[in-house]
């Protein structure tokens, strides 16, 4: 397959999952927010999603105050913000005009709907009363969009290079999710175990939809150690970082040619460390400092894809 | 209203009283005949909602809101006999020869100069000649691989040749898919009548890419070069790479290296032998022409003057298919095969000369003026449906710079029955057959029929409103 065309897939990709992302840390946010009684803990909370898609400056730079409009205009509709809902499915869609012939045309029809849907929103609605029915949308049209890519493309490059896309964003997704608790809502030591507490750990498992299913799991009380270790290394959990390495390792193997080796040698280490790694142990050395070794082992993974098969670095 | 001039019918025999059918066109007039209003409204409702969505098909690349546009299909067939294709074909394979045999020469000998056939200056100060080509030989002698040869039909009942489109013809994609639009939408049509296929064309084609192989390479890669997705023509640039069965590249998927082309591929570097560019000589290199040009790639020259990768068509075809060229064609068919040319040209006058400048002014108002180098309908006079302020406008325009014009008389393009919002209505056809060159010549029976849509209008460019039918030869 031609680099370009491999690179547009990956990128479409990669940005429909960014969206449907940003629209659960979004729509956490506005939850938090509201449980959030104290002015120096809502500035804690609405910060979170800024950190974790490193735009603080980005924001800072044209905003003086940090509120729950200002912010959800920022990451949902901003234009100059790579980062924000509006970039990613402009960018999606964009990639899949450029393929349209490389993908199927119901794959291209989902995201050029999605872009023509997005109009029907208005600004207003989005950042007052109707902010959840816009992040249930977004979600709601990564999965179609997944799904039509499942049910529709024949298994080759372009399919390989699609999942690719999908779960190293995932991947990434989830570990900076999981570090929210780190950057911005460590909790006063007053508060641990408080409804507060668990609230924020609650709010955290229904971002990645995996409230349901750490109950089923583990049939207790919501302990942050479990909520990581359910996140990083339970391959049953979709968004957990485990799960999506089993698709990166999978779809990096199906991809011809011989000169993938880096890239191929990384994500298996990195499932290898997934699968096997002890969450007391983890905890004891620090989690941060894991999920940031997993983000610079991602960002370098995406280097070698994009240097290795993309032609782009 | 546009005056009514006499023109050929191509459904009805010009008898007067009650017209009769022509023997060809007699099983569709009995088709339509018997199908009863309603249906012809729904099925033509059915073709316009299956072009939308199968019409992915032809999208233009519109606004930001991804709406597209479409060329109109007309659902009654053009339909030619065998017997007259059959001539056609034989003339057609003529000129195409005929003008590939002069490129080879003006890059060569220059025989047809040197014995003053046609003026040496008008060929070499050419802005289309392309120094580059001199003295460089390409597998077959081949030039112009893909020709769309513009032919319309007059009152007279003669086919003439409008015009020679030997850089990068489009539409042929309008060709199959509107075959495949009647045989989905009328299958019963198919059965009445034996039409001669024309989905062959796009392995025709690949035949053709092969030929143009260096060296007579016996596998070699093909691809597709499209100026991008944004370009309006870049539906029928995916639609041949796909039918093809090859890569549809852009300028940044392909480099030079060590006096070859490559692809960059998620495999490594993959070597490409035979490139069906679908982007403009100038913009084809920026090392050896335009230095602005993102669509090209450099060096590609380079290595088509040593000979390690073929393009089709050839840098350098413009010159000869050029309005001030054309006049010339029949004598190119005489020089070169020692044939008298079976199709023929519109009678032309060049206004570069003295007495056919005097000639055309005379007679503006029932003449067509062209620009030389002009296509698609822009920048051309049709005297007869001008007014006279619009005539006197063009006027200047000529005598400010004689030598970018030509003139004809006005063709009354044959006309064929038509779906118009008052029901079946006759209107303005052309034909453009497309004419493939390799090892030998080869097309498929028949082409694009474009129709002007606009009641007596003779331009059918789709551009200006123009639409299609599908072409019929029939047994």
């Amino acid at each position: 397959m031609l680099s370009r065309v491999a690179d547009r897939i990956f990128w479409m990709s990669r940005q429909m999952e960014r969206a449907e992302n940003m629209a659960r840390v979004l729509g956490v946010t506005s939850n938090l927010v509201l449980f959030s009684s104290r002015d120096e803990q809502q500035q804690k909370t609405l910060l979170a999603p800024l950190s974790i898609t490193e735009t603080n400056e980005a924001y800072f730079a044209s905003h003086k105050k940090l509120t729950l409009p200002a912010l959800l205009d920022f990451m949902a509709l901003d234009e100059t913000n790579p980062s924000s809902i509006f970039s990613c499915l402009k960018w999606a869609r964009e990639n899949a005009h450029a393929v349209r012939w490389q993908i199927t045309s119901e794959m291209w029809e989902t995201l050029n709907a999605t872009w023509i849907e997005l109009k029907n929103f208005k600004r207003k609605d989005i950042v007052g009363a109707d902010a959840t029915r816009f992040f249930d949308w977004v979600k709601d049209r990564s999965h179609l969009f997944r799904g039509v890519t499942y049910g529709t493309i024949v298994r080759g490059e372009a399919f390989n290079f699609s999942r690719l896309g999908t779960f190293l964003e995932r991947a990434d997704n989830t570990a900076r999710i999981l570090d929210v608790k780190y950057h911005i809502l460590l909790p006063r030591v007053e508060d641990v175990g408080g409804a507060l507490d668990y609230y924020q750990w609650a709010a955290l498992l229904r971002s990645v939809s995996a409230f349901a299913t750490y109950r089923t799991l583990y049939r207790a009380q919501i302990f942050p150690i479990k909520v990581a270790e359910l996140l990083l290394f339970e391959p049953r959990m979709p968004r957990s970082l485990a799960a999506c390495f089993v698709q990166v390792r999978e779809a990096l193997e199906r991809i011809e040619g011989q000169h993938g080796k880096g890239a191929q040698r990384l994500a298996g280490e990195m499932h290898a460390r997934l699968t096997h790694s002890d969450i007391e142990e983890v905890f004891q050395s620090g989690l941060h400092e894991y999920l940031d070794e997993c983000l610079d082992d991602i960002a370098e993974l995406g280097t070698r894809i994009q240097r290795t098969y993309l032609g782009t670095v | 209203m546009p005056p009514r001039v006499p023109h050929f019918d191509e459904m009805h025999l010009p008898d007067g009283g009650k017209p009769g059918v022509r023997e060809h066109y007699k099983s569709i007039v009995e088709w339509l005949a018997g199908m009863p209003p309603e249906r012809v409204a729904e099925k033509r409702r059915e073709a316009d909602l299956l072009f939308h969505r199968v019409g992915i098909t032809f999208a233009v690349y519109g606004d930001q809101a991804g709406a597209e546009r479409l060329i109109p299909f007309d659902t009654i067939p053009r339909i030619i006999p065998r017997a007259e294709w059959e001539l056609l074909a034989a003339g057609l394979k003529q000129r195409v020869n005929a003008l590939n045999r002069f490129m080879h020469d003006i890059y060569h000998g220059q025989d047809i100069l040197k014995a003053g056939v046609i003026p040496a200056e008008q060929v070499l100060t050419n802005d289309a000649y392309q120094i580059a080509m001199v003295g460089l030989d390409l597998p077959n002698h081949v030039y112009s691989h893909v020709a769309g040869i513009d032919l319309v039909r007059h009152s007279d009942g003669g086919y003439y040749v409008l015009e020679d489109n030997l850089r990068t013809p489009s539409g042929v994609s309008y060709m199959i898919e509107n075959r495949n639009m009647m045989m989905r939408l009328f299958p019963e049509l198919f059965a009445r009548q034996s039409v001669l296929p024309v989905e062959h064309y796009p392995g025709l084609l690949l035949d053709t890419m092969r030929a143009a192989a260096p060296r007579g390479m016996r596998d070699p890669t093909v691809v597709v070069l499209t100026p991008g997705h944004h370009n309006s023509a870049y539906f029928e640039h995916a639609f041949v790479a796909q039918q093809m069965g090859v890569e549809l590249v852009e300028g940044a998927d392909l480099f030079v290296k060590d006096g070859y082309v490559y692809m960059r591929t998620t495999g490594g570097r993959q070597r490409v032998d035979v490139i069906y560019r679908r982007v403009d000589d100038a913009f084809l290199d920026p090392l050896a022409f335009r230095p602005d040009s993102y669509l090209g790639v450099p060096g590609l020259l380079s290595v088509y003057r040593a000979g390690n990768v073929g393009l089709a068509n050839a840098l350098g075809t413009g010159v000869a298919d050029d309005k001030s060229t054309y006049p010339y064609v029949p004598d190119m068919v005489r020089f070169y095969l020692a044939e008298e040319p079976i199709l023929k040209n519109v009678p032309t006058w060049q206004l570069k000369k003295a007495d056919d400048l005097a000639y055309a002014m005379d007679n503006l108002a029932t003449l067509v003026v062209k620009e030389v180098q002009g296509s698609g309908g822009y920048g051309m006079l049709i005297g007869p449906t001008s007014t006279k302020k619009e005539v006197e406008a063009f006027r200047a325009r000529i005598l400010a710079n004689p030598a970018n014009y030509i003139a004809q008389p006005t063709l009354s393009l044959s006309t064929c029955p038509t779906f118009v919002e008052q029901g079946i209505a006759p209107r303005h056809i052309d034909l453009r057959p497309y004419v493939l060159s390799g090892r030998e010549v080869n097309f498929v029976p028949g082409g694009l029929t474009r129709v002007a849509l606009q009641e007596g209008s003779l331009v059918v460019n789709s551009s200006q409103g123009g639409g299609t039918k599908d072409t019929w030869v029939v047994e």
